[in-house]
């Protein structure tokens, strides 16, 4: 790869330019991080009336809680659903998009609109659909010989918010794939058109690969999304049960934390949480990043 | 724009003496809301030094992290409305809270505890009996039923089933008239634990349900809640009971008619009046009649008003006064029958009936017969235990893993109880 190097006349320009930016991180990313890890090793009351220096018992508490536990399962599971499916559906439906016909604008603006839901909302909507007593889908389950509870059903509530927070998402991977397949030359698909490969043998050795850096890029972003922006879509349908089978860590962070007063714990449980989203992304970028090709 | 906000500076202090402003924020949206704002609305008509301004400030949990949030900002309102099981925390702030008996007294203003009821006193008092929040909303546990189904099932609308044995039966009967389900609860823990432990004389918690320190454990997991819990997991499977959700969550069920019975709090009734299209009954909770001593007597839930330190003096003169008005018998007979919650003295209990109000709305006097059916004992006072919003969730959550089948109520109590006590050591370590 060629860089560019770009210069400028004043030393001082630069770094003046970086500034919002800069400040923008600092007070709504670095600073709150860091309040978050001194908060970690203290316990307090809800108030801010006493503290205490406790090191690193919030930690150990965490680990030896079942409940948190079982709640990193959770996250795993359902953080996995989401992004599996909403990439999968983003990438099919942006295939379907891309064939050009008489409706195809209309049809990509509808495809589109999901995205502009407010989480709660669409959270909220779902909820309404699979109610057990009146909702719509959950009627028609009850037709197919299928009862849908997810009062009281874990699987079926989790099942519940993956499909809500799936559908959030899937319009931004649509969007990305498809500006990602109109981005791969025409002559290359023509060429191994020409040579005989059929429509699936051209998606695996032409498409897929070329697509590579923009699956990659929504990876990243989709786990991100599923391990922290998918709180609203719990809090405003089951609120983490029943049980404990949608609580996931943002959201125990927010339970203990907001709910419970327990800032220390809550604290912890923020840094802990960092510390894997953290993780993940290295793993991203180590093992993955190397297969792709921009 | 100078010279007219000179003009508007100059007409201000032209007339009378500006109000104080002091803000009250609350918790109570819809129709509850409505009542709120009328109640400081007329208390501002009443007088002109000062002025309550109530602002909505979501729900319980968060008209109150916010009050807490806004104490640590150093920009908390005077007033603020915390609900029952936030008690345990707005006490152990010391320094944060002005107590009520204390800015009473300060203010020379006439307060004697003596005209409220004892079961409501005793939630929101020390162990040395002085009143450290005004208690606003009460409310306790019914049973609602719909008298158009059981006239459907052949049963009389005009008895309510007494006991859970009754219960059971008049749900059978019910299902085989073609009602889906027999009843269903609001609040989970609040009626399937808290409210059923007091009915029964049982403690939950030692230390005076928590009420004589921190240092308390739980006791939930005991034969009676055992027992219950078993029970209702056993007709979870045919639908006499059917769980729909913790807070209100199971009001539809109620509503449509799916199922017939509803337990939940005595606040509700305006709710179900307004969206019922049936003839509705009220009953005392259900009791387990091998119980000896059962029925007691239920405990409140809903809230309190609590006073934050840290505000102009001008504000507690006035905040003093407000609540002065608050015990008025009208007033607070107003807000019982408008709303549901329990009249909290008993001079507005007199004044509502005096007004003929229960000869017109039969049942609406279940809930404080319930409340004051024998005086409370310890077990039956109330409750107060650190970071319980917490731990009802817990007690929730462990709930419904015993109604899903994936527990029994023994080891799901038993998990509860131990995640509980786990939860009150780091309060009472918090709070030293």
């Amino acid at each position: 790869m060629q860089a560019k190097r770009a210069t400028f006349p004043n030393r001082l320009l630069p770094y003046l330019l970086l500034a919002p930016q800069l400040a923008v991180t600092f007070v709504f990313f670095i600073w709150p991080a860091l309040e978050a890890l001194t908060g970690s090793v203290f316990t307090e009351d809800a108030f801010g009336l006493s503290k205490q220096f406790v090191g690193l018992e919030n930690f150990a508490a965490l680990f030896q809680d079942s409940a948190y536990l079982e709640a990193v399962g959770v996250t795993f599971l359902f953080s996995g659903a989401v992004a599996t499916l909403s990439l999968g559906l983003g990438l099919l439906l942006a295939l379907a998009a891309e064939k050009t016909g008489k409706l195809a604008g209309l049809y990509r603006t509808l495809l589109i609109w999901p995205y502009a839901v407010a989480p709660a909302v669409a959270a909220v909507m779902f909820w309404f659909m699979f109610d057990p007593s009146v909702g719509i889908a959950a009627r028609g389950l009850k037709a197919l010989g299928i009862t849908w509870n997810h009062f009281l059903d874990g699987r079926q509530a989790l099942l519940l918010v993956i499909l809500a927070a799936t559908w959030k998402q899937v319009s931004y991977n649509l969007l990305f794939f498809y500006a990602g397949l109109r981005a791969i030359p025409r002559p290359l698909i023509e060429a191994a058109a020409i040579d005989g490969a059929g429509p699936f043998r051209r998606f695996t050795a032409i498409v897929f690969p070329l697509l590579a850096p923009t699956t990659f890029f929504l990876l990243v972003v989709n786990v991100t999304y599923a391990f922290f922006d998918t709180f609203g879509v719990i809090h405003a349908t089951t609120g983490g049960g029943p049980g404990r089978a949608t609580t996931t860590l943002v959201y125990k962070v927010f339970k203990d934390g907001f709910e419970g007063l327990d800032l220390g714990a809550s604290s912890a449980q923020s840094v802990v949480l960092l510390a894997i989203v953290a993780g993940l992304t290295v793993i991203q970028f180590r093992h993955i990043e190397r297969k792709v090709h921009y | 724009m100078l010279a007219a906000s000179l003009a508007g500076v100059m007409l201000g202090g032209a007339g009378a003496q500006a109000a104080t402003e002091i803000q009250w924020w609350h918790a109570m949206s819809g129709p509850l809301g409505e009542k709120l704002e009328k109640i400081a609305s007329d208390f501002n008509a009443s007088q002109s030094e000062y002025k309550i301004v109530p602002v909505f400030k979501g729900s319980y949990p968060e008209a109150m992290t916010g009050a807490i949030a806004a104490f640590r900002a150093k920009q908390n309102p005077a007033l603020v409305q915390v609900f029952e099981v936030g008690t345990a925390t707005m006490m152990a702030a010391k320094g944060a809270v002005y107590p009520v008996y204390k800015l009473m007294a300060e203010q020379n203003e006439p307060f004697d505890t003596k005209t409220y009821l004892p079961a409501v006193t005793g939630y929101y008092s020390d162990t040395q009996g002085n009143m450290l929040s005004f208690p606003f909303n009460s409310s306790t546990t019914i049973l609602y039923y719909n008298k158009d189904l059981f006239k459907k099932a052949g049963l009389d609308p005009n008895t309510p089933p007494k006991t859970w044995p009754e219960l059971e039966e008049m749900a059978k009967k019910l299902q085989a008239s073609g009602t889906a389900c027999g009843f269903t609860t609001q609040w989970p823990s609040w009626v399937n634990v808290e409210n059923l432990s007091a009915w029964h004389n049982v403690a939950i918690g030692t230390k005076q349900n928590g009420m004589g320190g921190l240092d308390t454990q739980l006791t939930i997991s005991n034969p009676l809640v055992q027992s219950h819990w078993e029970k209702l997991a056993e007709w979870q499977k045919t639908k006499i009971f059917d769980y729909g959700g913790r807070q209100a969550k199971a009001d539809p069920k109620f509503f449509s008619g799916e199922c017939g019975m509803s337990i939940g709090s005595s606040a509700a009734r305006a709710a179900i009046l307004a969206n019922a299209k049936f003839d509705l009954g009220y009953g005392m909770m259900p009791y387990w009649p091998q119980v000896k001593g059962a029925p007691q007597n239920s405990i409140i839930g809903g809230a309190s008003l609590w006073v934050l330190t840290g505000r102009p003096q001008a504000e507690y003169k006035g905040l003093a006064k407000f609540f002065t008005y608050l015990s008025k018998p009208e007033v607070q007979a107003w807000w019982h029958e408008q709303t549901g919650y329990l009249p909290i003295t008993p001079a507005a209990y007199d004044f509502a009936k005096a007004e003929g109000f229960y000869a017109k709305n039969p049942g609406a006097d279940i809930s404080i017969l319930q409340m004051t059916l024998n005086p409370p004992t310890e077990n039956s006072k109330g409750l107060r235990f650190g970071s319980f919003a917490q731990i009802r969730d817990v007690i929730e959550e462990e709930l419904e893993a015993t109604l899903a089948g994936q527990k029994s109520a023994k080891a799901a109590l038993d998990a509860a109880q131990e995640r509980g006590n786990t939860l009150l050591r780091a309060f009472e370590k918090a709070n030293q």
